[in-house]
């Protein structure tokens, strides 16, 4: 069975802000709700299908079902793979829409690291005792990847600073955006060296906030009065540390990409915008790559002749200014992701960045470290004429 | 240079006598005695051929550096360790492991430079932490 055509997203919302003090988590999630469901045209009472991952606070959707008063609910899903936990749950609802279980799937993520600061508890996985002692960081992770990538293909910290300055340009013209600022490469190269070679310009925003999707069955969808986006494709895969032969070079894009595209029957030539999951500018570089955009070890050239802008670039992408520059709630971009691939379908992207006649979009999400111990998503979205 | 944090393990029965075997300084590795393929980390199944014929071997102690960062921004126990480098070893037995290189001169940390295991005890001396210095 394939999820092409049988689900369509009717509802997207990002929450504006970036720093919510004086509020909950719970509370936030009930705010993008509100803000997704009314996007669609529906009410939580519509609500028969309920998404979220590990950022929902107490007992997950149980919780979270209680607070918001979903009474209705026949399908839960609570998929956690970090911050490409909310792609993966597009992919989930609309196959869950297909098979009849369920009609109005609402996703939310809500989180306030930019407040609470970041919360990093994976103690008692069977691996951490051979990792953790050792001061692994998030940053760090990345950089371990960047640096075999740099050996491997000659890419350049001034290649991977492109990626910045791209997103940045389409960050200036986000008014929420919580660096609204272009920089140049040079600024990205001159700014502080984290974990060598990821300076702080490579990293994401830390930002609290958080974002919904309202995913419909078609026949939900004709009834509503806004547009909606059709799911084509999707795919997911988990890559580990594959029996101690981690290979930091490549990530589960190249599983998750192909299965995306087979279902949505397109190619890399029929996307016309692209939001790559951006946690760090090295993390964009072997997604390209790994989706097919270049060749595996081009995309530090690809990335250098301004393929990446919009909307006249070769792959638009990240138009909202990403995570790299706009938004990364909850540390976890997928929701992000999607929800400017809706706007990009729908026409609502900033006239400045908007790709013209967008017709197919990919939306790809990465959970956890990179090319290692890692969960892929890839959504292939497409205008509904 | 400065003393690395050497923060404990959270140790299981299915990995303590790789922990015990640290405080005697010896490097184990488990194998599957179905496949012969190491097996890292240490874990009960073959997470190849999924037997659970498996036993301890003393490994090398040698390797290369496959991949390096150093980081300037520690959390935890790192907090305040200034600049280290966290690393990936290849064994010469063939897995690649987490680590951190032994070294005041970063610069000479480089992808494929031979390196040697050395043992930091932790804090609670129940194991110590195979590091590695370049050889």
């Amino acid at each position: 069975m394939s999820v092409r055509g049988r689900a369509q997203i009717a509802g997207a919302y990002e929450h504006p802000e970036r720093k919510i003090p004086g509020k909950s988590v719970a509370q936030v999630h009930a705010e993008v709700a509100l803000g997704a469901l009314a996007d669609a045209g529906l009410s939580m009472g519509d609500v028969d299908g309920y998404f979220c991952a590990g950022d929902a606070p107490g007992f997950g959707p149980l919780s979270m079902a209680e607070y918001l008063g979903l009474d209705n609910l026949s399908y839960l899903d609570s998929t956690e793979t970090g911050g490409s936990s909310y792609v993966i749950h597009v992919g989930h609802a609309a196959a869950a829409i297909a098979a009849g279980k369920c009609r109005v799937a609402l996703i939310t993520l809500a989180g306030l690291p930019r407040t609470q600061g970041l919360d990093r508890g994976r103690g008692g996985s069977p691996e951490s005792g051979f990792e953790s002692p050792f001061g692994p960081t998030t940053v760090s992770m990345y950089a371990l990847a960047a640096r075999r990538h740099m050996y491997e293909y000659g890419t350049t910290s001034a290649q991977l600073a492109e990626i910045k300055v791209a997103a940045s340009h389409h960050a200036s013209f986000n008014p929420n955006a919580l660096l609204p600022r272009e920089v140049t490469v040079a600024e990205v190269l001159d700014s502080p060296m984290i974990s060598d070679p990821l300076r702080r310009l490579d990293c994401c925003v830390i930002t609290d906030g958080g974002g919904a999707l309202v995913v419909v069955a078609p026949e939900v969808a004709r009834d509503l009065p806004r547009r909606t986006v059709t799911v084509l494709g999707h795919g997911e895969a988990p890559k580990h540390a594959m029996n101690g032969h981690v290979d930091l070079t490549f990530t589960g894009a190249k599983w998750s990409g192909p299965r995306a595209f087979e279902e949505a029957g397109v190619t890399v030539a029929d996307i016309d915008y692209a939001s790559i999951y951006d946690s760090f500018t090295i993390t964009v570089l072997e997604t390209i790559e790994d989706l097919g955009f270049c060749k595996k070890g081009d995309g530090g050239h690809f990335v250098s002749d301004g393929a990446l802008w919009a909307p006249g670039g070769a792959l638009p992408f990240n138009t909202d200014g990403g995570g790299l520059c706009n938004n990364h709630p909850s540390s976890r971009g997928g929701m992000t992701k999607v929800i400017e691939a809706v706007r990009q379908l729908r026409g609502e992207a900033h006239p400045q960045v908007q790709v013209p006649d967008c017709e197919i979009a990919l939306a790809h999400g990465t959970g956890g470290s990179l090319a290692t111990r890692m969960g892929s998503a890839t959504l292939i979205l497409g205008r509904e004429d | 240079m400065a003393d690395l944090p050497a923060p404990a393990p959270a140790v299981n029965p299915e990995t303590k006598p790789f922990w015990d075997a640290t405080t005697e300084g010896r490097l184990v590795l488990r194998r599957c005695t179905g496949c012969q393929g190491v097996i890292w980390y240490p874990r009960a199944i073959c997470p190849d051929c999924w037997s659970t014929g498996t036993e301890w071997f003393d490994a090398s102690g040698r390797g290369t550096v496959y991949s390096y960062t150093v980081n300037h921004k520690g959390e935890g126990p790192y907090r305040d360790a200034g600049p280290y480098v966290l690393a990936y070893v290849e064994l010469d037995e063939g897995p690649r492991i987490m680590t951190n290189i032994l070294t005041d001169d970063f610069a000479a940390v480089e992808i494929g430079r031979g390196v040697e295991v050395a043992f930091s005890p932790t804090t609670d001396g129940a194991a110590a932490l195979p590091r590695f210095r370049l050889r």
